[in-house]
């Protein structure tokens, strides 16, 4: 087993040093760019997909069986603070997205860079293999990822309004569904091409954090 | 969108519709403004460069900042109006629905280029 000397550092912390070239010493890093991209995508991103199919099984067993009695006052408070946890999620994923990654993204580099590796939007454009994953992939994910933060956050809106009412109201439980049932789509679209974008071209730069850093065998 | 009628719900207990309505039809207006900006930025040089908020982001910034800021005053115009009324839900959906799937259909790169 590999000793394990040192954690989450910044490079310019913690200098990588090769001084000894007995010493094999093995390294988990990232990019400071790819950490905001995994705190987007995986952070924000997948726990919202994770929590709208469990949304979407709380208000389906909730008022669309033919369960007749009330939700308790507990349940309803949950129910609220889950969907406000969802919106808070939604908007978190979407505004990462749109002011921290997508600048990277979008960068334009200098006249006569041959090497496109640090400009996913440019490197995507550059093939033809390539290209559609942006003027369709990224085109579509961010404009259609802003539907899901509108329509939770209608859905939590509508739920702290109207709480245990809402089994009064079936045509406001229909339409609560479909919302949430779109806002799972377009976040499953942004995220879809979220995540193959980044593997045909990742978002990399800026500072590298050591994650572990150890001996190898 | 008419209202069935202006007074509050016969029932007490019953809350009535027209807040939910509100915000049911605000967010399908949310939905569909996000796709007509974004076509109107794509198709109109002017209006690309008037959507540019912030620079680092582009012509999304201000997409979006406007489609959100017209939802928001949608969502709080329709709630004033309504929230102590039950109106025609059915239609009310039938719209929100038909703008949310527009809104959906829109952003689609292929379509949204038809315009």
């Amino acid at each position: 087993m590999a000793s394990r000397k040192s954690g989450l550092f910044p490079q310019s912390v913690c200098p990588r040093t090769h001084a000894d070239a007995n010493e094999k010493v093995a390294y988990m890093e990232i990019t400071a760019r790819s950490f905001w991209t995994l705190i987007h995508g995986m952070g924000f991103g997948a726990l919202y997909l994770l929590a709208c199919s469990g949304a979407l099984v709380e208000l389906y067993r909730r008022y669309c069986t033919h369960n007749q009695s009330l939700p308790t006052e507990r349940d309803e408070r949950f129910l609220r603070i889950y969907l406000v946890a969802m919106a808070a999620l939604a908007w978190l994923a979407v505004l990462t997205g749109a002011y921290i990654i997508y600048p990277w993204y979008r960068a334009v580099p200098p006249p006569g860079t041959a090497n496109l590796a640090s400009f996913p939007q440019r490197l995507l454009m550059a093939s033809p293999t390539t290209s559609g994953w942006h003027s369709i992939g990224m085109e579509w994910k961010e404009h259609v990822a802003w539907i899901a933060p509108i329509s939770i956050t209608m859905a939590a809106g509508v739920v702290l309004q109207y709480g245990r009412n809402l089994k009064n109201h079936p045509q406001l439980r229909a339409a609560l569904l479909v919302f949430v049932w779109t806002s799972l789509f377009a976040s499953g679209v942004a995220g879809f091409f979220g995540a193959m974008i980044n593997k045909n071209a990742p978002v990399e730069g800026g500072p590298v954090i050591h994650i572990v850093q150890g001996e190898t065998k | 969108m008419s209202a069935q009628n202006a007074s509050p719900s016969a029932n007490p207990s019953v809350r009535p519709n027209g807040a939910g309505a509100a915000a049911i039809l605000a967010a399908g207006i949310g939905a569909f403004l996000v796709a007509v900006f974004a076509i109107l930025a794509d198709q109109s040089a002017a209006i690309k460069s008037l959507m540019i908020f912030s620079k680092p982001t582009g012509p999304l910034s201000g997409v979006t900042t406007c489609a959100i800021a017209l939802w928001l005053a949608a969502w709080a115009i329709l709630h004033a109006r309504w929230r102590n009324r039950n109106v025609a839900l059915a239609r009310v959906n039938a719209a929100a629905l038909v703008l949310l799937f527009l809104g959906l259909l829109l952003t689609f790169p292929p379509i949204a280029d038809l315009f």
